[in-house]
C-alpha cells in the first residue's frame, strides 16, 4: 500500500517536472518569427531619466526610448538627422539653428517643440537637481556657470526658442564634435510637463520614468521594467520614422554575471553575451567563429601615479616603470581579448587623431632612469603599492606587471585590492601610490581623453599639472582649424607621455557573442547600435 | 503560551533596534559612498546630492529618519523605487525559491536520513549517507553550474536562467526547477544526516521496544513513533535553515540569474545604498526572530519534556 502511494507521488512529480519541459521553442527563435529581441546589457540600469543616470546599460536603453535633435547613422555613427530634420552652422562654428521637423511626437500625442529642448537643457544644468553629468553640457554658452549657480538666468544661457520648431544653440567656442555630443543621452529631451506632474524638475525618483508615467518620443516606448528581471519596450507607431522600426519589441535582460550570459546565449535565451569571459575566447574561437566578437572600443586602461607621493614623484622612476613593460606580452597571454598594446594614451583614430607619442619600451634605458633617479638594479627602492579594485581581471594584469618590474627592475611591488566604493575613494582622497584605472570616451574625439589632465579636471586625481599642457588643452577648445586643433592634442599627448603620471597598458576591446540572426548590428568603437535599424532574421527551416 | 508570546515579541525591540543601529553606523564608516562612480564628480555637486539625499543632516537625525520612515525611504541606487517597493517586489521570489528548495531538502532529506538509520552500516546507510556527503561538500557554484551544463545545455530539459517563464509570471515554470534542486539538495544532505542521528537515538529507546513489541508494524512503528522524536533535531535546524534558504540564495539567485532580494542583501552594501541595506537587514532580521519564534513553539508542542519557560 504505501509502496504504490510512494510510487504514485514519485511519478507525479516526475510528470509535473517534465511537463513544459522537452526542446520546445526557445525565446531567440521564437523571437525571430515575432520580431522580439531578447538582449542583455549588463547591470541593472539605476533609472532611466537622462538627466541623473550616468551609465552604460542606462544608455543603451534611454536611446532606444529617446531621441536627440541628431541620431546616430547604423555603420559609423554619424550625425544624421532626428528630431531635428536640418540645421545650420553659422561661419564662425558656434550658432547652430535646428529646426525640427513637424511630425515629431511624444508618446502621449503632443508634438516636441523647441521649447521641450531648451526646458530639458535647464532642467539638467539646475543646481539643485546634481546631475552628475551637467559637464557634458558646458560646450553650450553659459551653461557651466548656470549649472554651478553663478548665472540665475537662464535665458543667458546659449539655448533659445526661435519659434515652436526652430531651436538656437550658441556655444563658446566652435566644437567640432558638438553633433556627435549631442547624441549623449545628456542632451535629449523629456517631458516637462510630465516631469513637473511627478514634481521631478529637481529631484531624483520622482516616479516619473516609471512604465505607467513615462513618455517618450524615440523608435521605441517602455511597457514594463520589473525590477531584477527585465525591461521590455515595443514600437513606437507614432514615431516620425516608425518605418524603418523593425522590430516589435526587445527585451533587455539585467544580468551581469558573464557566465550567467553565456548559459543564457547557448539555452537559446539571449540573442547576445554582453562581455564574454577571457577563458571562453579561445573556444569561441574555434567553436562559434560566426557569433564570437572582438571590436575596438574607445577606451583605455592604465594605471594612475600620485605624483605627490615617492617614489612615483620623480618622473625618472614613472618613466622607468613605464619602459619596463612588455605590454604585447600582456594582450597577448594575460588578457588575451585582442587588446591593443598602447604606447600612447587616447585610443588611436579617433575622429583623425592617433597620437605621434610612443613610450619606449626599453628595459637597459629604464634601469638606467631608475639608477640615476637613486635606485641602481633597485636598491633602496622605497615600498611602492598598486591599488586595484577586486576583480579577477584587474589582479592577474597586477600579477605580470608586478612580475615584469620585478624582473627587470629588480624592484618589489605589493598589490592591495579594494572593494570598488573604497577603491574610488582612495583613488579620490589620492591615498594611493599607483592605482588602477580605465577611461571610456565620452563621444568620438581625442578632447574627452584628452581634458581629464588639466589641473581643474575632477578625473584627474594624479596630483599631475602642467601650465603649458592646461594651456594647449584650452586652446584646442576655441580653434577653428581640424589639423590645427589636432595638432594641439599632439603637442598634448606629447607632454602627457613625457611626464607620464599615467601608465598606459592597453586599448580595450569589446569581446562579445551576438546570435547570427541579429542583422545590421555594426561594430564601432563607441559600441552604439542604434535599435530602430536593428532587425531578426528567421532561420530557415531545417 | 500567550504570555510566551508576549515576552519573547516584547524581547525582540531591543535586539531590532540594536541591528539597526549597528548595520547604520557600519555602513556610514566604511569608506566610499552612494555618488562614489568612476567618474568624479565636482565637489559642489556632491554637496548638492548630499542635500538631496539628507545625508547633510546630523548622523542621530538620518538614523531616526531611517528607521521611522523605513519603508518609504527611497534607494540611492535606484532612485525611482522605495526600498518597500524593492523589498515586496523581490522578496515573494526569495521566498518561494526558499519554498520549493524547502520541499526538495525536507522530502528527499527525512526520507535519506530514516532509510539511512533502519539499517545502520550497511550499504542501505552508506549509499545514503556518502550522497549527503557529497552535497554538503559541494558548494551550490558548483552544483549550480553542473546541473545547466548536463540539463539545460546537454539535454535541453529545463532553462539555464530565468524565473517564471518569459514574462516571469507563471506560478510555476520549468527555470525554477534547476535553481530549487542546487538550493534543496544542499540543505537536503543536511537534513538527511540531522534525520539519521535524531531516529537512531530514538530507535533504540524503550518505548520503540515496547511498540514493535506490542505488534505495531515497522511502518507504524517509525512514523507514528519514532519519526515524532528523531525529527527533534530537524526542528530546532529548520529555523535558521529556512532564514537561510530565503536569504542566502544570493549565489543561486546570481547563477540563474532570479530576480530575488538575495541579490540586494549582498550588493546593496557594495553599493553604498544606505536606505536599503538597512531596509533589507531589518527585514531579514525580522523574520528570523519570526522563524525563530515559531521553532521554539514547534518544538515545546512536539516534546512533552519542554514547557513554555
Amino acid at each position: 500500500m504505501t509502496n504504490r502511494i510512494i510510487a504514485c507521488g514519485a511519478l507525479g512529480l516526475l510528470t509535473s517536472v517534465l511537463i513544459g519541459c522537452g526542446p520546445g521553442a526557445k525565446p531567440v527563435d521564437q523571437g525571430a518569427h515575432n520580431k522580439v529581441l531578447n538582449i542583455t546589457v549588463g547591470t541593472e540600469p539605476e533609472d532611466i531619466d537622462p538627466h541623473v543616470v550616468t551609465g552604460v546599460p542606462e544608455h543603451h536603453i534611454i536611446v532606444a526610448l529617446t531621441e536627440g535633435l541628431v541620431a546616430e547613422d547604423p555603420v559609423d555613427l554619424h550625425p544624421v538627422p532626428g528630431t531635428a530634420e536640418r540645421w545650420k552652422v553659422s561661419d564662425d562654428g558656434t550658432v547652430y539653428t535646428f529646426h525640427l521637423r513637424e511630425n515629431a511626437k511624444w508618446t502621449n500625442g503632443d508634438p516636441v517643440t523647441a521649447n521641450d529642448f531648451v526646458q530639458s537643457f535647464k532642467r539638467i544644468l539646475t543646481p539643485a537637481l546634481a546631475s552628475k553629468y551637467a559637464y557634458m553640457l558646458f560646450v553650450m554658452k553659459g551653461a557651466e556657470d548656470y549649472s554651478t549657480g553663478k548665472l540665475k538666468d537662464f535665458s543667458q544661457v546659449g539655448a533659445k526658442a526661435i519659434d515652436e520648431r526652430t531651436l538656437e544653440i550658441t556655444l563658446n567656442s566652435p566644437t567640432p564634435y558638438f553633433l556627435s555630443l549631442l547624441n549623449h543621452y545628456t542632451w535629449f529631451p523629456v517631458h516637462i510637463a510630465t516631469v513637473v506632474k511627478h514634481d521631478g524638475l529637481t529631484r531624483r525618483g520622482s516616479g516619473w520614468t516609471k512604465p505607467e508615467n513615462f513618455v517618450s518620443n524615440g523608435a521605441f516606448r517602455l511597457k514594463s521594467w520589473r525590477l531584477g528581471r527585465k525591461i521590455v519596450v515595443e514600437k513606437n507607431h507614432d514615431y516620425w520614422d516608425a518605418e524603418t522600426t523593425k522590430l516589435d519589441e526587445i527585451h533587455f535582460y539585467p544580468i551581469e554575471l558573464e557566465t550567467t550570459q553565456e548559459n543564457a546565449f547557448r539555452g537559446g535565451q539571449l540573442h547576445n553575451i554582453y562581455s564574454l569571459h577571457i577563458d571562453k575566447i579561445a573556444t569561441y574561437k574555434k567553436e562559434h567563429p560566426d557569433e564570437l566578437r572582438i571590436k575596438p572600443h574607445l577606451a583605455s586602461y592604465f594605471y594612475r601615479f600620485n605624483v605627490t607621493k615617492k617614489p612615483c614623484d620623480d618622473v625618472r622612476v614613472r618613466k622607468a616603470l613605464a619602459m619596463a613593460l612588455d605590454r604585447g606580452s600582456i594582450t597577448k597571454n594575460v588578457t588575451k581579448g585582442e587588446q591593443m598594446p598602447a604606447l600612447f594614451f587616447t585610443p588611436p583614430g579617433v575622429a583623425g587623431y592617433t597620437a605621434r607619442a610612443r613610450i619606449e619600451e626599453n628595459v637597459e634605458k629604464a634601469r638606467q632612469l631608475l639608477a640615476e633617479a637613486g635606485y641602481p638594479d633597485g636598491k633602496g627602492f622605497p615600498s611602492l603599492e598598486l591599488l586595484y579594485n577586486t576583480t579577477e581581471g584587474h589582479r592577474i594584469i597586477a600579477e605580470a606587471i608586478q612580475q615584469m618590474w620585478k624582473k627587470n627592475l629588480n624592484i618589489n611591488i605589493t598589490l592591495e585590492n579594494q572593494e570598488w566604493k573604497v577603491y574610488l575613494d582612495r583613488q579620490r582622497e589620492m591615498d594611493y601610490q599607483i592605482s588602477r584605472a580605465g577611461w571610456t570616451g565620452d563621444y568620438p574625439d581625442p578632447n574627452t581623453f584628452l581634458d581629464m589632465w588639466t589641473s581643474w579636471s575632477q578625473q584627474n586625481q594624479t596630483g599631475w599639472a602642467r601650465d603649458d599642457y592646461d594651456a594647449l588643452i584650452r586652446k584646442a577648445a576655441v580653434t577653428q582649424d581640424p589639423e590645427a586643433r589636432l595638432e594641439l592634442f599632439q603637442q598634448a599627448e606629447e607632454i602627457l607621455m613625457d611626464e607620464l603620471p599615467i601608465l598606459p597598458i592597453y586599448i580595450y576591446t569589446r569581446v562579445y557573442a551576438l546570435n547570427p540572426a541579429v542583422k545590421n548590428w555594426h561594430a564601432n568603437v563607441l559600441d552604439h547600435h542604434p535599435w530602430k535599424h536593428l532587425d531578426l532574421e528567421v532561420k530557415a527551416a531545417q | 503560551m500567550l504570555k510566551f508570546i508576549l515576552r519573547r515579541i516584547l524581547e525582540t525591540i531591543p535586539v531590532l533596534l540594536c541591528v539597526a543601529a549597528m548595520t547604520f553606523f557600519m555602513c556610514r564608516l566604511a569608506p566610499g559612498g552612494p555618488f562614489d562612480e568612476d567618474k568624479q564628480v565636482t565637489a559642489e555637486v556632491r554637496e548638492l546630492l548630499n542635500k538631496q539625499f539628507n545625508l547633510d543632516q546630523p548622523l542621530h537625525k538620518q538614523f531616526i529618519q531611517y528607521i521611522t520612515h523605513l519603508p518609504t525611504l527611497q534607494s540611492f541606487k535606484y532612485p525611482n523605487r522605495t526600498v518597500g517597493e524593492i523589498i515586496s517586489q523581490k522578496f515573494p521570489v526569495s521566498a518561494k525559491l526558499g519554498f520549493f528548495a524547502m520541499c526538495i531538502a525536507l522530502g528527499l532529506g527525512i526520507l535519506f536520513g530514516v532509510i539511512a538509520s533502519l539499517r545502520p552500516n550497511t550499504y542501505i546507510d552508506y549509499i545514503p549517507s556518502s550522497l549527503a556527503m557529497i552535497g554538503i561538500c559541494l558548494p551550490t557554484f558548483v552544483m549550480g553550474p553542473l546541473l545547466i551544463l548536463v540539463f539545460s545545455l546537454q539535454l535541453e530539459w529545463f532553462p539555464a536562467t530565468g524565473w517564471g517563464g518569459f514574462d516571469g509570471d507563471q506560478f510555476f515554470a520549468s527555470d525554477m526547477v534547476l535553481p530549487s534542486l542546487t538550493l534543496g539538495f544542499f540543505y537536503a544532505a543536511y537534513i538527511s544526516r540531522l534525520t539519521r542521528g535524531g531516529m537512531l537515538d530514538i530507535l533504540t529507546q524503550d518505548y520503540i521496544r515496547t511498540a514493535k513489541a506490542k505488534g505495531a508494524s515497522g511502518l507504524q512503528v517509525i512514523l507514528k513513533h519514532a519519526l515524532r522524536g528523531g525529527l527533534l533535531p530537524v526542528i530546532s535546524f529548520m529555523g535558521p535553515a529556512i532564514a537561510g534558504l530565503i536569504a542566502g540564495s544570493f549565489v543561486i539567485e546570481t547563477i540563474f540569474n532570479i530576480p530575488g532580494l538575495g541579490q540586494d542583501f549582498v550588493k546593496s552594501a557594495f553599493n553604498r545604498d544606505y536606505t536599503l541595506v538597512l531596509g533589507v537587514v531589518m527585514f531579514y532580521a525580522t523574520l528570523i526572530i519570526v522563524l525563530n519564534l515559531i521553532v521554539d513553539i514547534l518544538q515545546v508542542v512536539l516534546n512533552p519534556k519542554l514547557k513554555f519557560d
